[in-house]
Formats: C-alpha cells, structure tokens, sequence
C-alpha cells in the first residue's frame, strides 16, 4: 500500500500542452487495461480522462505520500464504472506502482472493477451503484465547514447518472447548506448503457435545471484545457452555494472509432481493437507532431 | 457533567436518568434522552433526520444541539450517504427514520456506503417492528434485521427495554463501524437493573432453567419471561435468552443453553425469515442441533390498530410462547415427528 513516489505534490502547475500529452497517454493505457483486463467500461473513461486529469495535475491539494491528510482536498468518482481513469490518473500521480495497472478486474487484484477505498490509496469514495457521490460529498463538505477546515470537494459524476433521483435530492440539500465548498463536475458525454441520453431518458437543459435548483452553473468543453481551467477558477471564485460545472464531452474521446458511439459504453476491447484504438491514439500523439 | 461510576464498564458512562419513572416513557423518547446525553459526552455526535424528526424523536437532540443536525426532508438515500460522507471527516453520524425507510428504502446507499467502506455510521430506525401500530402494514417494520444483517461489515442492534435503549445508544456511538440500532415507538417494560453491563455482541441470560431454552429480542423479551413464568406454574423450568444483538451473533451463549435444555423457541417480533429465528437455527444446526420452535410474523403484512392487538393478531403473545414451548418439549421427548 505504500505510494511508490515521495513527495509528489509537486506535478501541479503544468502547462495545458503538459496536461494535453499527459492525458494522451493515459488514454492509452486505459485501453490497454480494459482490454487486458476482457471488460470494462472504456466510452466514459476515456470521455472523463481530461477532468480527472486537470484536477489531479493541476488543482487538487493533494500528496500522494499522505493519502490520509485530513485537509486534502477530495475527489469522489460518482461514475465509478470510470475506475481504469481514476485507477490510471491515480498511479501516474504516485499513488500506487503503474505496473499494478494491468491487474485490473483480475483476482486478487486491489484494482476492483469499480473502485474499492479500502483497498486503493487515494480512492476517496467506493463507487459503483450509481447517483451517490453528490450526497456523499456533501456529507464531507459539510463535515469541512463544521471543522473550519477550508479543502475543497469535488464530485465528477456521469450524465446518465443524473437518471437517478437521488441526485436531484443531493441538488437541493448542497443548496439548503449554501456548500460553497463543493463541486460537481458533470460528464456529459450524452451517452449512456443503452443508448444517448435523449432516446433513454432525456435530460433536458442541465445547466438550467441545475441553476432552478440554486446552483452556479457553468458549462465548458471538457476536453478544453483552457476552458476546464477557467470553468474550475469560476467554481472556486463562487461564494454561497455549490457549484456545477457541465463539461461537454465526447465518450469514447481519442478513440476516432469509439467517439460518440455509445455501444463503447461497457464492450469488451479484443486484441484487434486493441490494436486500432493504440494506432489512432499514436497516430494524434501530440508528442510526436 | 458525565458522571462515571467505577463499577461500571466504559459504555454506560452516562449515568442512567435518576428521575422515578423515567423508564415508563415511550422508548423513542428514551432514545431521544440518550441522545442528548450522548451530544454532551461526544462533541463528534451529529444526527440528521428525513423529515421524522418529531416521530424518530431527533429532534429533542436537535433542540439541545441546533448547530449538530441536519433534516435532510424527505430524503432517505440523500440522508444516508451524507451521514457516510461526514462519518469519513471524523464525525460519528446518527441517521434517524422508520426501520423501513432505511432497510428497504435506502438499502443499496446502506450497502454500498455504509457497510462496503466500513463508514463508521449509526443507522437508528425507529418504529421497529409492528409498533407504527396506528400507521399499518407500510409503516411497520418486519423485515430490518434480516436484511440488514445479510449485510457484511453490519452490526445489528434491537435493545428491549429503556435501560438497554438507553445503553444501546452509547454503545454505538462507542462501536467503531456501521452499525444498525432498532428503536421501538411504544413504552417498553423494563427488564433491567440499572447497573447491568450492555456489551454488543454479548447476550444476556435472564433467567435459568434445564427443560427449555426461550430466546428472545426486543419488546418479545418481556413477553418471553412471562410465558417462561407461567410454564414455571406448570412445572416447566425455562431458560430465558435475550439476543439484544442480532449481529455478531452471541452463539457461545445460545449453543451452551441448547445443550443444558435440549429444546429452544425463538420469539421476535419480526418476520420468520431472517431474523431471530433463523440466526438460532443457523448456529444450532451447525454446532448442537436440537428441536427449534419460532414465534414470529409468519409470512404476512402487519395492519393499522392498537399495537397489543395487532400483537395478537400476529401471534406474538406470552400464550403462543406458552403453546411453542410445549410442542418443542413433546419433540425433545419424540413425542412428535
């Protein structure tokens, strides 16, 4: 359990072209670890890579070194079918070894299907059953304010999450407590298991339900730097209730043959595919042009 | 001021209420008490509600502690997920509704909040059992225990009288994990001694005999030790067990009573599938198997009426205890198939 990096706090502040080519690479290995591992959810993690990625590198207060720190900031992964991101940003961040990543899924391995905190470090929240993570959040922010401790929470959650009705519970109680300490951060990718948001259950304008509910809504492209950047500063700057950033995004992003085809939601990668999607994510390596 | 008397252990330190009489109040408004208590001896105590606070009886602690609770409304997943996520912040959260609300309703957020991350969260469902008396069949609980003892990680309570209510609460608030206490609406008649030692996980023998062994939990544990007092008019000596806590099972306690008596009959106030019942038939299957009978809600709903009569109604009275035992005797003898 021991974090193999020492004093990893540092790697934040990098420039958008950093976090670009960080992010790049994760997507690989997000595919090469659903297809070793024969199942996995791939659309929605590679759709989330860019949001975990600009948080972990370059805004959370976090040490990998002390996990356990009670004034980190905290990241809860609602979408917990997301883990290989999580599990992949995680490892590069120096939270536990990289060559751990390719045990996904297998038996014995402490990297579950969906997110154990028991068993990862730096996995703030076990996720899986879906629509959980904002009340949790808010349990924990409202834990922070009772404390005076002044660390953020952040809860990226999925679009078709937004289904269950618990999360709309959790959208009135974060604005009854004014939690100016807490974030959502919406993948909306528009995509769920079967099929696009609007033909299983439409969700209508987030952004404007979210602000009829007492939010500060924000909307960016989540797979912009520069806007996912400003959008966080914007959540930060806002005093008095919660806020929401809706980050439009594309499932399966990176992926030419995956993007916006919601059969990659959970599909099993072959060795074939495995192959095409590296090739075309070589192919854009924004290191190499 | 806490007052700490050295005779007894760690998780009575509260002392009981000194008032006379104070044990005759419904158990929920115990519960209430002990709350309050709780509040000033633990400044990490929270409690929230779901819009039951005057029912559950949270909002006596709310009252004392204004700053230390939160109604959620009517909210019962949102409630308990926010309870696990103050839990992580250091706090210990008392989540208060209706046993069903929280067994049935909130059950995925209990498993996959509470008890997979081993959140150190108190889950108190109040009118347990069939004591929503006047409400009926939706607003009774006879299925909490057995669902949520299926639950790993879980520890489930059901106390049976206000000095084990009373106890209860500071024992959970001690007990690090998840933790499920039962809390009935209605007065209880009280059992206990005063000084007795509430430990979870530990049973209590309450009184001793060799021809049968009555195990009981809840407010069945009263009805229990009359139907053991009658059998005793009849020359029948009964040994009379309370299981407070359903999980960790006591089953030391249970199987050295099953093998002095040699016959055992269960009684709860709660479904025959799940609860007492089964955890007596599991462990004594496993380690002394002897006849078993049950009084418990067979396989039905509860109804809207007074709460001794709907008791009745379901069969769970000191006369069926009565019944049970001798059929279990004719058993033990062979006397039947």
């Amino acid at each position: 359990m021991k974090p193999t990096t020492k004093n990893s706090s540092a790697p934040s502040v990098r420039s958008v072209g950093e976090l670009q080519a960080l992010a790049h690479s994760l997507r690989k290995t997000i595919v090469k670890m659903i297809h070793k591992a024969g199942s996995g959810h791939v659309g929605g993690s590679l759709s989330v890579c860019d949001i975990l990625t600009v948080l972990y590198f370059r805004e959370l207060n976090i040490d990998p070194s002390r996990p356990d720190d009670p004034d980190r900031d905290r990241l809860l992964l609602s979408k917990g079918h997301a883990a290989p991101a999580l599990y992949a940003v995680l490892a590069r961040r120096g939270y536990f070894p990289e060559e751990e990543l390719m045990t996904l899924r297998r038996t014995g391995s402490r990297l579950q299907g969906h997110p154990d905190k028991l068993k990862v470090p730096g996995v703030e929240m076990s996720a899986g059953s879906l629509g959980m993570g904002i009340s949790v959040g808010i349990g924990i922010a409202l834990g922070a304010r009772l404390q005076g401790k002044t660390f953020r929470v952040w809860v990226v959650t999925g679009c078709g999450e937004l289904d269950e009705g618990q999360n709309w519970e959790a959208f009135m109680a974060a604005r009854k407590y004014g939690l100016d300490n807490l974030t959502v951060i919406v993948d909306h990718n528009r995509m769920q298991n079967d099929g696009p948001n609007d033909d299983i259950m439409p969700l209508g304008d987030v952004p404007r339900k979210l602000e009829a509910f007492g939010w500060n809504a924000i909307t960016c492209d989540g797979h912009d730097y520069g806007a996912l950047l400003a959008a966080i500063q914007s959540a930060k700057a806002f005093r008095g209730g919660p806020s929401a950033i809706v980050a439009r995004t594309v499932k399966g992003k990176g992926v030419p043959f995956m993007e916006d085809d919601w059969s990659w939601h959970g599909k099993l990668i072959d060795d074939e595919t495995c192959a095409r999607a590296l090739e075309a994510l070589e192919a854009t390596d924004p290191c190499k042009r | 001021m806490q007052t700490v008397n050295n005779h007894e252990p760690p998780n009575t330190h509260a002392a009981l209420p000194q008032t006379p009489g104070w044990d005759a109040k419904p158990l929920r408004e115990i519960f209430g008490d002990a709350l309050i208590a709780l509040g000033h001896a633990n400044p990490r105590v929270l409690v929230l509600d779901a819009d039951l606070s005057e029912a559950t009886k949270s909002v006596m602690f709310k009252k004392e502690f204004p700053d230390r609770f939160f109604n959620v409304g009517i909210a019962e997943a949102n409630l308990v997920c926010i309870a696990a996520g103050l839990s992580t912040t250091g706090y210990v959260p008392f989540a208060c509704t209706f046993a069903f609300l929280l067994a049935l309703r909130a059950a995925d957020q209990i498993r996959s909040q509470v008890c997979y991350p081993e959140a150190n969260v108190k889950l108190v469902g109040t009118n347990g059992g069939l004591t929503g008396f006047g409400d009926g069949a939706t607003h009774q609980c006879t299925k909490d225990l057995a669902i949520l003892r299926a639950m790993p990680n879980m520890t489930v309570v059901a106390p049976s009288d206000a000095v084990t209510v009373w106890k209860a609460v500071f024992a959970a608030a001690e007990h690090v994990g998840p933790l499920f206490l039962r809390i009935p609406r209605v007065p209880g008649v009280t059992v206990h001694e005063p000084q007795i030692e509430f430990r979870i996980g530990h049973g209590y023998r309450l009184r001793t005999g060799q021809d049968l062994t009555i195990v009981a939990n809840g407010l069945m544990v009263s009805r229990a030790l009359d139907a053991a007092a009658r059998l005793a008019v009849k020359g029948v000596q009964a040994e009379v067990l309370e299981l407070h806590t359903l999980k960790p099972f006591d089953e030391a306690l249970v199987v050295e009573s099953a093998r002095k008596t040699g016959a055992v009959v269960t009684v709860e106030e709660h479904s025959r599938y799940g609860g007492l019942f089964s955890g007596v038939a599991e462990t004594l299957s496993a380690h002394h198997p002897v006849p078993i009978e049950c009084v418990a809600i067979e396989d039905r709903f509860g109804e809207s009426g007074v709460y001794e009569e709907i008791l009745d109604r379901c069969g769970l009275t000191a006369d069926r205890v009565v019944e049970k035992a001798q059929r279990v005797l004719q058993r033990k003898r062979g006397g039947l198939a």
